[in-house]
């Protein structure tokens, strides 16, 4: 059971990072569109993610609950080490959630949109920028359940290089992710460009603080480079992601977007997996040189076992569901 | 601000805050739902208008809801790692399945509020349902979990270690059926009357009298066959607690000495120093009988728990009498209602109910606020009862005073927020539905 409930992990962390990371992307964008287009692109995304919207947030509950279930150990440590953080990023979701519905269900559009729309667009990308720090931070490494001071227990586990590094790279995946899906949400010719344009952007933004990402981890002496390239599964998710993007910019121009969607959400998997196999089941690295594994911090069997079935039954009675809703609201091509 | 305390006043404020609005999440899909039939079965679109009124209402608050219960699933951790540490594997399964009914009540809510002449009319109608029930068993599962606080049960604990766990003991444990029953019907009564006190003031000001008199007919039924249940539900929530946890219920008394038959108190002013209560009135052998079911039983007074496992007995014993104060004044409300009801009066002509309704609109909410402070504030000094201690369970992390504050101007500038909304709701409708019927 305890294989069972560590794949719904790491597919709930998968499915946060593609459905949310979207919906966080769609902020982004949002602040990196021109004043003039900024109301159209709002349309487009409201039509688009209103729908999903609650359901895209419940992976991040999913993943939480899991976390302090069945690896409680691996909760709080994340909870006192991380606290910060994980706080910022509440606030963002926070934020960002409200706002975003505010805006919709205010029965008079006046002055108070321009504020709605301010919060939702610097909370998403603080969001997104602090999701990627906490995941960053998890494997830099410079995390110190043994410090003494305030700074290294509390700041420097996550306000490093690498961390931070991480977090744009985050930022600027979730844009991409975004603009792809939005280019299948929309059929008007002009609109389809733009967001087209726009993944181009956050796609060379990524691949630039992707490139970042290992230049920190070279200056933080982490072995980013030894995990990607020297494990097979790791280099062949490299290769797979590098080749998907070669084919990704042909159909971008080609506008081709149902394919796009698919093979955006496979790259970010690619990269995901990329990073995080070398160390599977580490959880977190700490400073002092050990780390924190999904396997050996298993709560007791009954719990796994329980838990387990919960997701189990959860599942059958969520993907189709989902699925339905998914399916249900998508754009029909004209 | 002490870090401790500083981290259970964010707690508190958090767990207050969120209360209201899943209360609200919990409730006003079956109100919707009511509303939503009517429209199917008669055609009448002021039930169609009041159904997509209210849904407008209710994606405010379940969006308000999702993310300050987000926030709640990471707070335990975030204040509380010690307590997680061991708790989380056992009163961890209530959680795990909440998860998934929250998820389905946000698909259900993602049709709901986005399927009208989209999806087949009575599957809509019950993707409508869907978010009432699923909202329902989460806020059921949610309190089975706080329950387990209160009555710890599925795992042995010798020599400080948590053994033999049992998850599904543990979710089942005494206090489960009690709690959760009274809060389902503490939701259903502090928002029944605050929707039914919104539409009468409406009602009052003559504003689409006919729209809001539906609204208000609809509220009203559930607030008060929920108020009428309520004295039973806290009767069995008495007679546990005295069973469970004495300490708690002399605290909600502020009985210091042991008596038989002890007297029931009403008001007072406590003085925790002297451990005295002045100016109560007394029922003699009353708590007797609400405990024990016998009007000569003897009830545990404070003095007979040792002095470092005494709740705050005058927050406690205030809070209860709030509680069961205005839980008194509603049953009261409800028996009026009925009897126009049954006297078939148009209520349109009784403004002095509509007044009594619009008074009753915070009501609700206090009492059942001030239900959570006896809950909780009469679980202390533990965070599970009889085995750990709140305060060893707190963060190590310093500086949780600025924290709170934060979190204090979030929530504070959502309240704001989320009433201004509300507010602009109401009065748009006219402009937003406005129909022949309305005047």
């Amino acid at each position: 059971m305890k294989d069972v409930v560590i794949t719904f992990l790491c597919m709930a962390i998968l499915l946060y990072f593609l459905l949310g990371g979207a919906d966080f992307g769609a902020g982004i964008i949002e602040l990196f569109t021109s004043t003039k287009n900024r109301s159209k692109t709002r349309k487009t995304m409201y039509q688009a993610i209103g729908p999903v919207w609650e359901a895209n947030h419940m992976w991040l509950i999913i993943a939480i609950v899991i976390l302090f279930v069945g690896f409680p150990f691996i909760y709080t440590t994340m909870s006192v080490y991380l606290h910060i953080p994980l706080a910022i990023m509440l606030i963002g979701i926070i934020a960002r959630g409200t706002a975003f519905v505010f805006r919709h269900y205010d029965a008079v559009k006046d002055d108070m949109q321009w504020l709605y729309n301010r919060i939702f667009r610097y909370s998403s990308f603080v969001t997104a920028l602090f999701l990627g720090i906490i995941a960053g931070s998890l494997i830099s490494g410079h995390i110190d359940p043994l410090a003494t001071d305030f700074y290294t227990a509390y700041i420097s586990g996550w306000l490093n290089w690498f961390s931070v590094a991480v977090g744009f790279f985050t930022v600027a995946l979730c844009g991409f992710l975004a603009a792809i899906y939005l280019i299948g949400e929309t059929n008007e010719y002009h609109d389809k460009r733009r967001f087209i344009k726009k993944a181009e952007f956050m796609n060379v933004a990524a691949v630039v603080f992707g490139a970042m990402v290992f230049i920190a981890a070279q200056r933080d002496k982490i072995p980013l480079i030894d995990w990607v390239f020297k494990s097979t599964v790791g280099l062949s998710a490299i290769i797979l992601a590098s080749l998907s993007l070669v084919l990704l910019w042909y159909l971008l121009i080609k506008g081709k977007t149902k394919v796009l969607r698919i093979l955006a959400g496979f790259q970010v998997t690619m990269i995901l997996l990329a990073i995080s196999y070398a160390h599977f089941p580490n959880f977190i690295r700490l400073k002092s040189g050990n780390a924190v594994s999904l396997l050996e911090t298993a709560g007791p069997e009954k719990t796994i076992y329980s838990l387990g079935l919960a997701l189990l039954l959860g599942s059958v009675l969520i993907l189709p569901f989902l699925g339905y809703l998914f399916y249900k609201f998508q754009k029909k091509e004209e | 601000m002490d870090d401790f305390i500083a981290a259970r006043s964010q707690m508190a404020l958090s767990l207050g805050f969120h209360i209201i609005f899943s209360c609200i999440g919990m409730v006003m899909p079956f109100f919707m739902a009511v509303s939503h039939y009517k429209w199917l079965k008669t055609n009448d679109e002021v039930y169609k208008n009041l159904t997509k009124a209210w849904s407008k209402g209710v994606a405010i608050f379940f969006a308000t809801g999702a993310v300050s219960g987000t926030m709640l699933s990471f707070e335990l951790g975030l204040l509380w790692p010690k307590f997680m540490d061991h708790a989380g594997p056992i009163f961890g399964m209530p959680f795990s399945l909440e998860g998934t009914a929250f998820f389905i009540e946000a698909i259900a809510l993602g049709f709901f509020l986005y399927g009208w002449n989209k999806l087949n009319k009575w599957f809509h109608w019950f993707t409508g349902m869907v978010v009432g029930v699923s909202g329902l068993a989460s806020g059921i599962l949610v309190v089975a979990a706080n329950a387990w606080m209160n009555s710890p049960a599925g795992f042995d604990f010798v020599n400080g270690k948590y053994l033999n766990i049992d998850p599904i003991q543990a979710m089942f444990n005494r206090a489960w059926f009690s709690q959760a029953l009274h809060m389902c019907l503490a939701a259903f009564t502090a928002t029944g009357f605050a929707v039914a006190g919104v539409h009468a003031l409406m009602i009052l000001r003559n504003r689409n009298a006919a729209f809001h008199l539906k609204a208000f007919k609809i509220a009203a039924v559930f607030a008060c066959i929920a108020a009428l249940l309520q004295p039973l539900s806290g009767d069995i929530s008495a007679k546990d607690v005295a069973k469970r946890q004495p300490a708690k219920l002399a605290a909600m008394e502020a009985l210091y000495q042991t008596e038989k038959p002890a007297p029931l108190l009403i008001g007072g002013i406590v003085n925790e120093k002297d451990k005295t209560v002045k100016g109560a009135i007394k029922i003699p052998g009353a708590l007797s009988f609400l405990a024990h079911g016998d009007f000569k039983a003897e009830v545990k007074g404070l003095d007979q728990i040792p002095e470092n496992e005494h709740p705050p007995v005058a927050v406690t014993h205030y809070a209860f009498q709030i509680m069961v104060g205005i839980g008194t004044l509603l049953l009261l409300v409800s028996l009026t209602y009925f009897f126009i009801l049954f006297k078939k009066k148009p209520l349109t002509e009784k403004r002095w109910l509509l007044k009594l309704f619009v008074f009753a609109i915070p009501l609700g909410y206090i009492a059942l606020e001030a239900g959570w402070v006896v809950t909780e504030v009469g679980r202390q000094p533990w965070i599970i009862y009889g085995i750990m201690r709140t305060k060893d369970a707190v963060t190590p992390m310093p500086g949780i005073a600025y924290s709170f504050y934060i979190f204090s101007a979030i929530y504070v500038s959502l309240s704001i927020i989320v009433t201004f909304l509300l507010y602009r709701q109401i009065k748009m409708v006219p402009v937003l539905y406005n129909k022949p019927e309305t005047k």
